[in-house]
């Protein structure tokens, strides 16, 4: 199979996949869970427990308030505690649920045994309307709730559907336990996609350095005609929408637009199997699988978790030694978000916990912009990260605009290369702030 | 307490300090071969020239108030350089005004590293070769390994010959000679193999790109060929150009510079291509045999302008 990759910038990162051989266990379970009621891009779902309620696993807490939210299901059984507003960390205000766990007794109606279903539901509407009150959102990082990217308006048409087994992230290897030990769960749950949005065929992207996913998914898609598994380059954001749609079309999502816009979806590995689950054996999504890993002294282990979970749960389960750890980062080192209360919960959209040592949590010293161009050659958008920098400086809005500031995707990889170790992708996250605020102002 | 900072949470190896070491390897093989071909005049114009260089860097940065960044090896890099693009029979205080006019008028007036608009050596150099115009062409025979080499004859440069090369004559020097080093010249700029080996280790180490060093001599080399086929002339001896003079070191250490070239990949040969058609109509047409170094810097006045123009073709807009 030849190799794919995207046609502009990319950076090599050292990929220290060190928890990729460590199969998914299951994590034992918190006595206290902690659900916000929003964990993806919408409006917060409605609560609709009180206090004191009891609940099993599988219980509906809060129901998706309009098509852009997602319902949200207990994690554990037991009884509502509190229902409260608590800082993100993150500077807002947030609901929490929190349930106080006694023993682990499920929903009837889910099927939990291990047994495959292959036989998939005929009807568009029936399946989409099974995702949708799963709760299910792109797991892979931003939260979007699957049932409306697969929703195709009037007027739109895909020929494309790409599940995404990319993982570009370092560290981070869910993904690519979940594509050995599910294969054919994915597969599976590709075909569900198929039917929603009426094309027979997918692809499944995975990167070049993930040889066991790659085999075991090809030989299970032997079985399913029209499922195909492409390689793709290990580069840097090779996990990106944008660049991965661009590696697999060769198209390219048109400024300012959907990926519906290059007739592509794309669905990341950990959606499609919540999909199958939610479809094929009646399971909400209230777990996901995730990857403990980073320099500091731990165990790196792929965990199923309870939605909700603490963070410093799972560090406590595996033992990290905390008297070293300097940052602790919910996601990968690349885009994830550092964390400041250790007691926030696992969501949805958690793919991993990174931990660093304290030697290497602290931020390089900068120093002057040696004009070398690396930042400008590794954006994958085309960007000129260090003129955006210097706009951003001078506050210039027009020249923010000229520079496409807009189209950057955070993907961080000018930081990452800069010699002068000048942070520019916080200067594109203001850049891009100031022009939103200007524009929303005219 | 844990730390709290905005993504990325890792960063690459590569600082503006190990760039420039990266670089000074680079230089080895043409700094060991002008000690070699120059013996201990060569020491002594290196060392005069990168202490100078450290030193002003310091004590300016100092007295202007700016960060202390002599750490950073690019006043070392500088001072290489500079040293290397001067003959070896250098008097030590010329070498020392060099070194002033390189660090302190060229790079820290402007505002320092990353600030300048020229390349710092060439500044250096060009301002001696102005005001020490004997000095600056002196050129000793180089002597292998005769490490007090001090009272070497006179040499002619193979580009004053080629010069003033009429119809039949021929450039006595062979091309080995020219590739090897074994030629009168600046310290750095007679040894193309040593350059070559230099740029090699710049792309190994991904420091540079291919294009400016290719492009500056392919479109230099593209010009003297026109006109050998056109006139038939022996001067235009398109080999013993492109083996000749400061062009090698130009095109592959001086042109390069980050600050002083251009950001992207189509300035970058805009860039290269008119360093190139400069070097060719001076070296041609102007009263100096040589004329890298006034290309380069003319060039260098453009980068502003190739780069407000020549922006990366953005993701998602439609390629033209
Ligand atoms: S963060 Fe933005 S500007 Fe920087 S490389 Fe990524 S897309 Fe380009
Ligand atoms: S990578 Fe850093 S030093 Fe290089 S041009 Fe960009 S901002 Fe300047």
């Amino acid at each position: 199979m030849k190799t794919k990759t995207f046609a502009i910038g990319g950076i090599h990162v050292d990929k220290h996949k060190i928890s990729s051989q460590s199969a998914i266990q299951e994590l034992a379970l918190p006595e206290m869970v902690y659900i916000p009621v929003k964990q993806h891009i919408g409006a917060p779902a409605k609560i609709v427990v009180k206090v004191g309620d009891r609940v099993k696993v599988g219980t509906l807490l809060a129901e998706a308030d309009g098509v852009l939210s997602a319902s949200v299901y207990a994690s554990v059984s037991g009884q509502v505690m509190k229902i409260e507003e608590v800082n993100s960390g993150q500077g807002y205000l947030e609901t929490v649920i929190t349930v106080k766990r006694e023993g682990d007794e499920f929903e009837e109606s889910m099927d939990l045994s291990d047994e495959i279903v292959r036989e998939i539901p005929d009807n568009k509407e029936e399946l989409l309307k099974i995702i949708r009150s799963a709760g299910i959102v792109g797991m892979g990082g931003a939260g979007f709730p699957t049932p409306v990217k697969t929703n195709i308006p009037e007027g739109k048409s895909v020929d494309t559907l790409i599940i995404n087994g990319i993982e570009c992230e370092p560290y981070l290897t869910a993904d690519s336990r979940l594509m050995e030990e599910k294969a054919e769960q994915i597969v599976i749950g590709t075909r569900i996609l198929n039917k929603i949005l009426g094309i027979q065929h997918a692809i499944i992207a995975i990167d070049e350095n993930k040889p066991q996913a790659i085999a075991r998914l090809q030989e299970i898609t032997k079985r399913y005609v029209g499922v195909n598994v492409q390689s793709c380059k290990s580069i840097y954001p090779q996990g990106g929408e944008k660049q991965l749609i661009n590696t697999i079309t060769g198209r390219e999502v048109p400024s300012g637009k959907l990926p519906l816009d290059a007739h592509c979806v794309v669905q990341n590995v950990a959606t499609v199997y919540a999909i199958y689950e939610a479809v094929q054996k009646r399971i909400p999504l209230f777990r996901r699988v995730l990857t403990l890993s980073g320099n500091a002294d731990l165990t790196p282990s792929n965990y199923l978790v309870r939605i909700g979970t603490p963070i410093s749960f799972i560090l406590h389960e595996n033992q990290v030694n905390m008297d070293n750890v300097g940052k602790v980062i919910a996601g990968g080192p690349m885009m994830g978000q550092a964390i400041a209360a250790l007691e926030a919960p696992v969501t949805k959209t958690t793919s991993g916990i990174t931990v660093l040592s304290a030697e290497t949590a602290d931020k390089p010293e900068t120093s002057a912009c040696i004009r070398c161009g690396k930042c400008v050659d590794a954006c994958p958008m085309g960007l000129m990260p260090l003129n955006i920098r210097a706009a951003v400086e001078e506050n210039d809005i027009a020249i923010l605009k000229s520079l496409h500031v807009q189209d950057c995707i955070l993907c961080g990889s000018c930081s990452y290369v800069c010699p002068a170790k000048i942070p520019l992708l916080d200067y594109c996250k203001i850049g891009k702030y100031e022009l939103g605020r200007q524009q929303k102002a005219k | 307490m844990y730390k709290i900072s905005t993504s990325p949470h890792m960063n690459s190896q590569q600082t503006t300090q190990t760039i420039m070491r990266d670089v000074i390897v680079a230089l080895t093989p043409a700094m060991l071969v002008s000690l070699f071909m120059f013996g201990i005049q060569a020491l002594i114009v290196l060392a005069t020239s990168v202490a100078s260089c450290v030193f002003f860097e310091y004590f300016f940065a100092r007295r202007l108030k700016l960060k202390n960044t002599t750490s950073d090896l690019s006043a070392v890099v500088t001072g290489v350089l500079l040293a290397l693009n001067l003959p070896a029979t250098m008097p030590i205080w010329m070498t020392v005004i060099g070194a002033f006019m390189a660090i302190v008028v060229a790079k820290m007036a402007f505002g320092g590293i990353g600030k300048n608009i020229f390349n710092p050596a060439l500044v250096g150099r060009v301002f001696l070769f102005i005001s020490f115009p004997v000095q600056m062409t002196t050129w000793i025979t180089p002597r292998f390994m005769d490490f007090f080499n001090i009272d070497a004859t006179t040499a002619a440069t193979p580009l004053n010959i080629l010069k003033h090369l009429g119809a039949g004559e021929q450039l006595t020097t062979g091309y080995w000679d020219l590739f090897i080093g074994n030629i009168g010249g600046s310290m750095g700029e007679t040894s193309v193999l040593a350059i070559l080996l230099g740029l090699f280790w710049l792309l190994k180490q991904k420091i540079i790109t291919w294009h400016i060093p290719v492009f500056y001599l392919g479109s230099f080399a593209v010009c003297m060929f026109l006109s050998e086929i056109v006139t038939g002339a022996p001067r235009f001896d398109v080999l013993a150009h492109l083996l000749s003079g400061g062009l090698m070191l130009g095109a592959v250490f001086m042109a390069t510079d980050y600050t002083t070239s251009p950001m992207t990949k189509k300035g970058k040969i805009i860039f290269a291509v008119g360093c190139g058609v400069l070097t060719y109509i001076i070296r041609v047409f102007g009263s100096y045999p040589e004329g890298v170094s006034f290309a380069i810097l003319i060039m260098n006045a453009f980068v502003p302008l190739i780069d407000k123009y020549c922006h990366q073709y953005v993701y998602g807009t439609g390629r033209k």
